[in-house]
């Protein structure tokens, strides 16, 4: 019986600096973590820690089963004693060997006649049949990775780390690699974690992503959990969410499924959520897909949810879409902005200055708790409600 | 031609070359990578024969492997013979005032390789001396041969500091540069002619060598 609670990887770093981490998840075999934050969130540094290229000041990093790093035990296993294949940002390849010995360097655990068959195997899987005797330098960016890509995978490692692998590469041959690596994964079962600091990449690959903000990791979940409901304010921005509020909870009304909240004058109707009492300040939040802008010229059924008014005080046209912002009660503290298709916009007459009506879809609105600040969007706040989250 | 003075030259050179090799290696990579207090001063310390008069460098490595010296009763108690004056004196000087010349290419060799590779070659489960011997070495191989061929070439024209440590006796100590400047004082242009053309060629085209070759390794890896 394999011993499941060990099963995959497993990670707990604490230190305060020169880099701060205060990280904790778990991926499972099979899996594929995304790590995404902005730039200086420590993703990196995490990854590296897994592969003991980084040492951090206090932790555990455990897979399956086997400990790999651990200050109380003083344990820290050199990367060559981690079974781990590392895809680093910018390659990392041996300028001076071929595709084909870059891979087979790596198999100094497969028996000497054996490692010409199983490179050219690995070559074959990322789809690189024929370019086996090109040096890297002959090598197009996309190719690169994938190189680098069979490389980490023949070590046969029980964990595969991914370091933005898509880069440095055009967005073409990106959404090509993306679709690639998705279709691959299926065919691995360790435990995959990559790091990006690009959402709709993280989404589009991920099974779980893992939200990280000055070394600290915020939330952890299904890619639409965290992006229907992110824990804090802090994680709503990280995600981008800009339509984050405060209000204050009036009621719950258990038999509709509904929470009542109050909001500049509106009280709206939310998704249950019994956890936080009446008369709580929170911070509520609303995915721009669920905001719904009235049409003009028949009124549909949404409309009975939520409606609110407010004048149009940003009108881009983006291509297909449009972004639209508008001042609730023609308040600049209460700014809503979505995405609208551009042909809607056109047809209901949206423009600068022009007044509109949406509704607020109740399902799509999330509660999370108030710190009572008057001010959300001051510029420390998510440090702040950092502070306040961990007291 | 003073054959013999010729020969003395490239056997000074070679061995000077040999030795420092491994020394530059080691230094060399150690200074490209490492951070340590003090660094900045061990750099200076190690590029001051670029900069220092070769009579002076030349009069302190004399007072250090002299008679009189710890160094030099050492040598003396071991091997019976004495450092100044002789061969192998010769070489340890020239090992000394040559030192900058053969670890900064090297240095510089090893400085190229990104951190990504040598990373990515732990991450493959290479041992630390295949990561040396298969990785650093072929990658930093144009900057050692660099360091070589400078060491070799300048030690052919070292003048001031073999003069000062050597003195000018014929098979033991006299070389090339010195047989030069002998000739010249003997009014034997001819000689001394012939010896500085064959000297220019072969430090021109060491010198060339050294340019081709790092030209050649910006282009392969670019």
């Amino acid at each position: 019986m394999p011993d499941l609670a060990g099963a995959g990887l497993r990670v707990a770093l604490r230190q305060p600096g020169p880099i701060p981490l205060n990280a904790e998840f778990t991926c499972g075999r099979g899996e594929l973590l995304v790590l995404v934050g902005p730039s200086g969130s420590g993703k990196t540094t995490l990854l590296r820690s897994i592969a003991g290229l980084y040492r951090p000041r206090k932790g555990a990093i455990t897979c399956n089963g086997a400990t790999w790093f651990d200050t109380r035990q003083k344990i820290d296993l050199a990367p060559q004693r981690r079974s781990i294949g590392f895809v680093f940002q910018s390659y990392g390849l041996f300028p001076h060997l071929s595709a084909l010995e870059n891979v087979k360097t790596t198999l100094g655990h497969v028996a000497g006649a054996r490692r010409d068959g199983r490179a050219r195997e690995l070559l074959a899987l990322v789809h690189l049949e024929g370019l086996e005797a090109r040096r890297p330098a002959e090598l197009s960016g996309g190719q690169q990775q994938r190189t680098a890509l069979a490389r980490a995978l023949a070590r046969d490692p029980t964990v595969l780390l991914l370091d933005e692998p898509f880069s440095a590469v055009d967005q073409v041959t990106r959404k090509k690699l993306q679709r690639e690596l998705a279709q691959l994964r299926r065919q691995l079962d360790m435990p995959i974690v990559l790091v990006t600091h690009d959402l709709n990449e993280a989404r589009m690959l991920a099974d779980r992503i893992c939200i990280l903000h000055q070394g600290d990791t915020l939330q952890t979940g299904s890619p639409e959990e965290v992006m229907a409901r992110p824990v804090s304010p802090l994680v709503a921005r990280l995600v981008d969410l800009p339509n984050v509020f405060e209000g204050k909870i009036v009621e719950h009304r258990p038999y509709a499924q509904l929470t009542l909240i109050s909001w500049v004058g509106y009280a709206l109707e939310v998704r249950y959520q019994p956890e936080f009492l009446p008369g709580a300040s929170v911070n509520w939040v609303i995915p721009a897909e669920y905001v719904l802008v009235h049409r003009r010229d028949r009124p549909s059924r949404g409309e009975r949810e939520n409606p609110v008014a407010g004048i149009i005080a940003e009108y881009v046209p983006l291509g297909e879409h449009t972004s639209v912002t508008f001042w609730v009660r023609g308040e600049q503290d209460h700014a809503i902005s979505m995405m609208v298709p551009t042909h809607v916009a056109r047809r209901n007459g949206l423009g600068q200055g022009e007044h509109i009506k949406v509704s607020l879809l109740a399902e799509g609105i999330h509660l999370m708790p108030g710190v009572g600040k008057s001010d959300p969007l001051a510029a420390n706040w998510g440090v702040e409600l950092l502070t306040a989250a961990r007291m | 031609m003073d054959w013999p003075a010729f020969a003395l030259s490239l056997k000074l050179a070679a061995w000077t070359a040999t030795i420092l090799v491994p020394i530059g290696i080691v230094l060399g990579r150690v200074l490209a990578w490492r951070h340590f207090k003090g660094k900045s001063l061990i750099e200076a310390l190690l590029a001051l024969p670029l900069v220092l008069p070769p009579t002076v460098l030349g009069f302190y490595l004399l007072v250090a492997m002299g008679g009189n010296s710890a160094i030099g009763r050492l040598y003396q108690s071991l091997l019976g013979d004495s450092l100044v004056f002789t061969f192998s004196g010769l070489v340890v000087a020239s090992v000394v005032f040559n030192l900058p010349f053969a670890i900064q290419p090297m240095q510089r060799g090893f400085e190229a390789i990104p951190d990504d590779i040598r990373d990515a070659a732990a991450c493959c489960g290479l041992s630390r001396w295949r990561i040396f011997t298969r990785i650093e070495l072929p990658l930093a191989w144009p900057g050692i041969l660099s360091g070589v061929v400078l060491t070799f070439a300048h030690t052919l024209g070292e003048f001031g500091v073999v003069l000062m440590v050597g003195g000018s006796i014929p098979d033991e100590t006299k070389t090339i540069a010195i047989a030069i400047y002998d000739r010249v004082q003997a009014f034997d242009s001819a000689a001394a002619g012939l010896m500085s053309a064959a000297l220019l060629v072969f430090s021109f085209m060491s010198i060339a060598f050294v340019y081709l070759l790092s030209n050649r390794g910006n282009r392969r890896h670019a």
